[in-house]
């Protein structure tokens, strides 16, 4: 049996001055509004899960990309699920695995780095948000037991070093740096097999596009849990890219384009 | 056995208002007016870092007058009752009027129950979606006033206040607002301030952003002065 609310260490680090984290004041004031494991793992909890999601550094910073299903059981749940977010203005974070677990780590991780850099004055290094993502998955151990499991990709632009940076994570918060690129999820391994052949170093935007959309369309074709973009229905893989002018969600058409030269390119 | 001479709630009270006062006038003082786009404030701030003026929310922002430790304490509890409603509730759920009220009972717990009253004044400035701003005036002893078209606290307040209301106009646009807010603050000290002192912060209702708050930098103060 599991107890207590599966939450990581006080984050301030000393006895004077505020402390900037918004989850330990979560879990101190309203401990209720937090998920809290179930008090005894009784086997599978039907949820939707997340599937596929890529990321991948180019020339001037790093591209993230997410399918649109969610899966239960071998149901599809949602054909426009979006798993990939803005996690601030620089870094960019792409869940796979429990959907709704997922998206409350999300949220509570965007919040953390906002109240953060409003109590502070200053936005946490990439860095520091890599570490801090870490102890919330890590966190998440308990849940992870009871097959709720959250394995995120997260990166951005680092403004210090001046240069995109992906970070991947496993269930009890490890965390690695990847130098080029990543992918998790159900169909992250034939995923990760097309960003091998396609991926080279100091990509422009465009390619990279390409190569992101193109990993994930074989990914579809390879993984049931995995959604093929569907022009027809204007489902799109969601994409965000961030540079050093910041995050930004890249727009329909523009993935359209990439998608009809990945797929209308014969290769 | 000691005891406490007996002293008239009256005196207590006025007692400690001076006291407050006397703090507060001690310290540099902050402008808050509406202008065509949304809330501008303005403070005379000789330290870049050391902000009197900051965000609180998306539509939300804070200006603080007298000490700066304690008007800090209250911007910090502020960020924290925001960020949590927001999550609790909804992001739409987090209002100005609310958090001036949390202020009024926060500052008026203080000023009746503990040694000494916070030597503060604060605004609380809220931008609303078409037009409709709000600005809320909280005063160390929990008094909470709401104000139309502009406000002015700390110091020079009084001063401050008379030579913006000779001026003000509604509509005014950010460059016309923030050359009058300064002219009244060079008026009311009774000196000419330069770009490099002004602190100066906007709630912009056009900005595409969800956080509607913006820092005007140095450069770009010096600017809309210059011309």
């Amino acid at each position: 049996m599991i107890e207590g609310p599966p939450f990581p260490p006080e984050a301030s680090g000393g006895a004077i001055g505020a402390n900037p984290s918004f989850f330990d004041l979560v879990r101190r004031s309203r401990p209720e509004t937090l998920p809290a494991p179930a008090p005894a793992a009784s086997g599978d909890v039907a949820a939707p899960h997340g599937t596929t999601v890529v990321a991948l550094k180019f020339g001037t910073g790093v591209v993230f990309g997410g399918d649109r299903r969610a899966t239960e059981g071998f149901s599809i749940a949602d054909e426009r699920m979006e798993k990939v977010f803005a996690a601030d203005d620089f870094s960019v974070i792409a869940i796979a695995g429990a959907a709704g677990q997922a998206i409350e780590i999300v949220k509570l991780f965007q919040l953390e780095l906002e109240h953060y850099e409003k109590i502070t004055g200053d936005r946490l290094s990439l860095e520091g948000k890599a570490n801090r993502l870490a102890q919330m998955i890590r966190g998440n151990l308990p849940m992870a037991i009871q097959g709720l499991v959250v394995v995120p990709l997260f990166g951005g632009f680092d403004e210090r070093r001046e240069e995109g940076r992906i970070f991947y994570y496993d269930a009890t918060g490890g965390r690695w740096e990847e130098d080029d690129y990543h992918s998790t999820g159900s169909g992250g391994r034939p995923a990760r097999s097309s960003l091998k052949k396609r991926w080279r170093p100091g990509l422009d935007r465009e390619q990279a596009l390409e190569v992101a959309v193109e990993a994930l369309v074989d990914a579809s074709q390879e993984d049931a849990a995995t959604g093929g973009p569907d022009p027809t229905r204007g489902i799109f893989p969601t994409v965000v890219v961030v540079t050093s002018e910041g995050a930004e969600s890249v727009g329909e058409d523009e993935l359209r384009g990439a998608y009809e030269r990945v797929v209308g390119g014969g290769s | 056995m000691s005891f406490m001479p007996y002293v008239p709630p009256e005196q207590r009270i006025k007692d400690l208002s001076d006291f407050a006062h006397k703090g507060i006038a001690r310290g540099k003082s902050v402008v808050g007016l509406e202008y065509t786009d949304g809330v501008l404030f303005i403070a005379e701030n000789p330290s870049a870092t050391l902000h009197k003026i900051s965000e609180i929310y998306d539509r939300i922002a804070f200006a603080g007058a007298g000490k700066y430790s304690e008007f800090e304490d209250l911007r910090i509890s502020g960020v924290r009752h925001a960020d949590l409603r927001g999550y609790s509730y909804g992001r739409d759920d987090v209002r100005a009027r609310d958090l001036a009220n949390a202020y009024s009972q926060a500052l008026s717990t203080i000023f009746t129950q503990q040694l000494k009253p916070y030597e503060v004044e604060i605004l609380v400035g809220e931008v609303g979606e078409e037009d409709g701003n709000e600005i809320y005036h909280v005063l160390f002893d929990g008094t909470v006033t709401d104000e139309h078209g502009h406000v002015a606290i700390g110091g020079h307040a009084e001063e401050l206040s008379n030579a913006v209301r000779e001026a003000y106009q509604p509509g005014w646009d950010l460059a016309t607002a923030v050359r009058q807010a300064v002219g009244a603050l060079s008026t009311a000290e009774g000196r000419e301030i330069e770009a490099e002192q002004v602190e100066a912060g906007v709630l912009d209702r056009t900005r595409q952003q969800r956080r509607k708050f913006r820092r005007l930098g140095e450069d770009e103060v010096a600017t809309i002065l210059a011309g």
